[in-house]
């Protein structure tokens, strides 16, 4: 295993943390600017007694993955874009099979083909929303190459912990930035392991939530058609719909306080508040530095959780701000998010399309602005 | 006194007869190679507890509801897919997927193609009844030129995949061809492609009297199996470029049986020379 501090690209970084998190088992693509994740995959999971497969398409590579989560093992695959959307039936599949699996998404311009080699933000909606049904899923988004070390690890255990896919949302600056990275030693990294049935076969009712992974003696039946905590198909029955789709979708929104992150600067007397997720998070912090310099109540309020949105931070804050600036590399995707929960307090979008990151002059600007 | 006599079928514990009655027509084939495929466990005495069952979407894609194994009813046409992720993670476990002509040669061709190119360990059946039953009977891959479906109303202009063909072509190590009529025989290959290492293939030509049969006038389930074995032709050994579906003649046998490494075998031969290294140590 890897460890000490390391000059690491994100990807790099991201790819460590999969092996840190004991994931032996990845299916890819190859998509700019994703792909040294399959890389570093394909050199470092043999290694450690992991299989690396590079399928035929994303499709293929999600369903490998979830193959491979249910014989046992914990397994992830890496994307961009247009994969990300070639992958979203089966990551519903998942969903609705309740298989832990990690979904990387290094996000490039779109949409379509767009821009292969430019960074974005503009899959926010669809980790969120991208395949068919009611379902829910966890994204977080990393700001730094040690981000995407820490939060691969814990992409992981949120998968295991909630048997539901979780999604890395990178976006192309940070996987492709160059930063340093400091991997502990595996006795201080937390890692969660799969919880399976206690009670022996053929007391079947004890199958779900804890998983019964294929060639354990379960027998257990998987489908993506409704079902009953049997794992039985239940495609007629109102009620067993009723029950599953709560209970897929209720299992995160009445734990979104224990999933939900947020980073805070600056906010207990701040009137104007910055709201920014990954790479744009990092000028918002000197922006905010820099506007409290210049003595205006600026704070931020950095978004680790994007999925579940972390809605109490922002209805708390709203109590008593004057206005939210939201930064997004997109058109304007989770500032309606926001403005959802900041019940009509002011919420101006700073939105960057194309290669550009915000400058913290622009976002002082808009500080001034509005302070 | 009359004493009450229960019976319990010889093949039941291959099935989760909870699920029974099926779902499946009167003359459908798909009871049919359900019936060889446990037949092949018993006769093999294998182990259940290392079997996984996958499935597509599509009737014949209920099957893994109905086997008494592990079993993942999954995603259309991402059968195959999902089975060599299983496959690969634990290749302890037997991994067979049984799945339909559109679910494994249309929307899921590209993965049929693959896995065989990479001689994935997998025993892969097709239950090719030469049209889209689930929804009503519509054109498929398989469906031969001039039928009547409801999507070629006025007959079908494409021409069909000859499976075996395919199969053979992209490194299946293991092709058969049966009917729904060769019950021995399907049983038979069954049980040597389950004894097998690497990527088998036996495609089972299906009656679907419900839809396919009756828009091409093909009679009830028992003239469509009468069919079947007029039109049928054993020949073992049959270049499966030449092994001819039609309505006048079906050619079948054990057409291809090679020997190769398989992915698995190679992925953990490889695996086992490299554990232990770092080729990170020290640096990025």
């Amino acid at each position: 295993m890897l460890t000490g501090t390391h000059f690491l690209q994100g990807n790099a970084a991201c790819a460590e943390g999969a092996i840190a998190a004991g994931c032996r088992f990845f299916a890819g693509y190859p998509i700019t600017p994703s792909t040294e994740i399959a890389e570093r995959m394909a050199r470092r999971l043999p290694e450690v007694g992991g299989v690396f497969i590079q399928m035929e398409d994303e499709i293929g590579a999600i369903a490998a993955v979830i193959g491979a989560s249910w014989a046992g093992v914990k397994a992830m695959t890496a994307t961009s874009g247009p994969g990300f959307s070639l992958m979203q039936e089966n990551i519903g599949l998942a969903a609705m099979t309740e298989t832990p699996c990690v979904i990387v998404d290094v996000m490039r311009a779109g949409p379509s083909t767009g821009q292969p080699t430019k960074p974005s933000q503009q899959d926010v909606m669809q980790a969120k929303w991208g395949s068919h049904g009611d379902y829910e899923v966890i994204a977080l988004s990393p700001a730094s190459a040690q981000e995407m070390f820490d939060f691969t690890i814990e992409c992981f255990n949120l998968a295991e912990e909630y048997r539901v896919p979780t999604i890395l949302l990178a976006d192309g600056f940070i996987a492709h930035a160059w930063e340093r990275v400091v991997i502990p030693p595996p006795e201080e990294i937390k890692v969660v392991e799969r919880k399976g049935p206690e009670a022996p076969p053929g007391d079947r009712l004890d199958l779900v939530p804890p998983m019964a992974c294929f060639g354990r003696g379960y027998r257990v039946h998987v489908t993506g058609l409704t079902h009953d905590e049997r794992g039985y198909p239940q495609a007629d029955s109102v009620e067993v719909q009723r029950r599953l789709v709560k209970r897929l979708c209720d299992k995160i929104r009445a734990n979104a306080d224990r999933i939900v992150k947020t980073k805070a600067f600056a906010l207990d007397d701040a009137e104007v508040v910055v709201i920014a997720y990954g790479a744009p998070s990092r000028p918002a912090l000197k922006a905010v530095k820099m506007a409290r310099e210049n003595g205006l109540k600026a704070g931020l309020l950095r978004l680790i959780t994007l999925w579940p949105f972390p809605e109490k931070d922002v209805i708390r804050l709203s109590s008593h701000v004057k206005a939210f600036i939201v930064l997004e590399m997109n058109y304007g995707q989770l500032v309606r998010e926001v403005e959802r929960a900041a019940k009509g307090t002011a919420v101006t979008l700073l939105s960057k399309l194309g290669e550009e990151l915000h400058t913290p002059y622009e976002i002082l600007r808009a500080l001034k602005e509005v302070c | 006194m009359v004493e009450k006599l229960t019976f319990t079928h010889p093949l039941s514990k291959y099935l989760r007869v909870d699920r029974l009655p099926h779902i499946w027509c009167e003359g459908c084939g798909n009871g049919i190679v359900l019936n060889c495929f446990i037949r092949a466990l018993d006769e093999l005495g294998a182990n259940l507890d290392e079997l996984v069952v996958v499935s597509g979407i599509g009737c014949i894609g209920r099957i893994a509801g109905y086997v008494n194994v592990d079993s993942f009813h999954t995603t259309h046409g991402r059968a195959i897919a999902i089975a060599t992720g299983i496959k690969l993670a634990n290749p302890r476990l037997k991994v067979v997927v049984i799945s339909g002509d559109g679910d494994l040669f249309a929307i899921g061709g590209n993965h049929f193609i693959h896995a065989a190119r990479r001689n994935v360990n997998l025993t892969v059946i097709c239950v090719n009844n030469f049209n889209y039953g689930m929804t009503g009977g519509q054109l498929g891959p398989t469906t031969p030129l001039d039928s009547i479906t409801t999507t070629s109303p006025y007959g079908n202009v494409e021409s069909p995949f000859n499976l075996a063909h395919l199969a053979a072509s992209s490194g299946a190590v293991y092709v058969a061809r049966w009917t729904a009529f060769h019950i021995h025989e399907l049983t038979k290959s069954i049980k040597a492609s389950l004894k097998r290492r690497g990527f088998t293939f036996i495609e089972v030509i299906s009656p679907c009297p419900e839809l396919y049969g009756r828009y091409n006038k093909m009679g009830r389930g028992v003239d469509m199996m009468n069919w079947l074995k007029r039109v049928s032709e054993v020949r073992h050994g049959c270049d499966p470029a030449k092994a001819e579906v039609s309505s006048s003649k079906i050619v079948v046998g054990e057409f291809v049986s090679v020997d190769k490494p398989t992915y698995d075998q190679l992925i953990y031969q490889l695996m086992e020379r490299v554990k232990g290294g770092s080729s990170v140590e020290g640096g990025g």
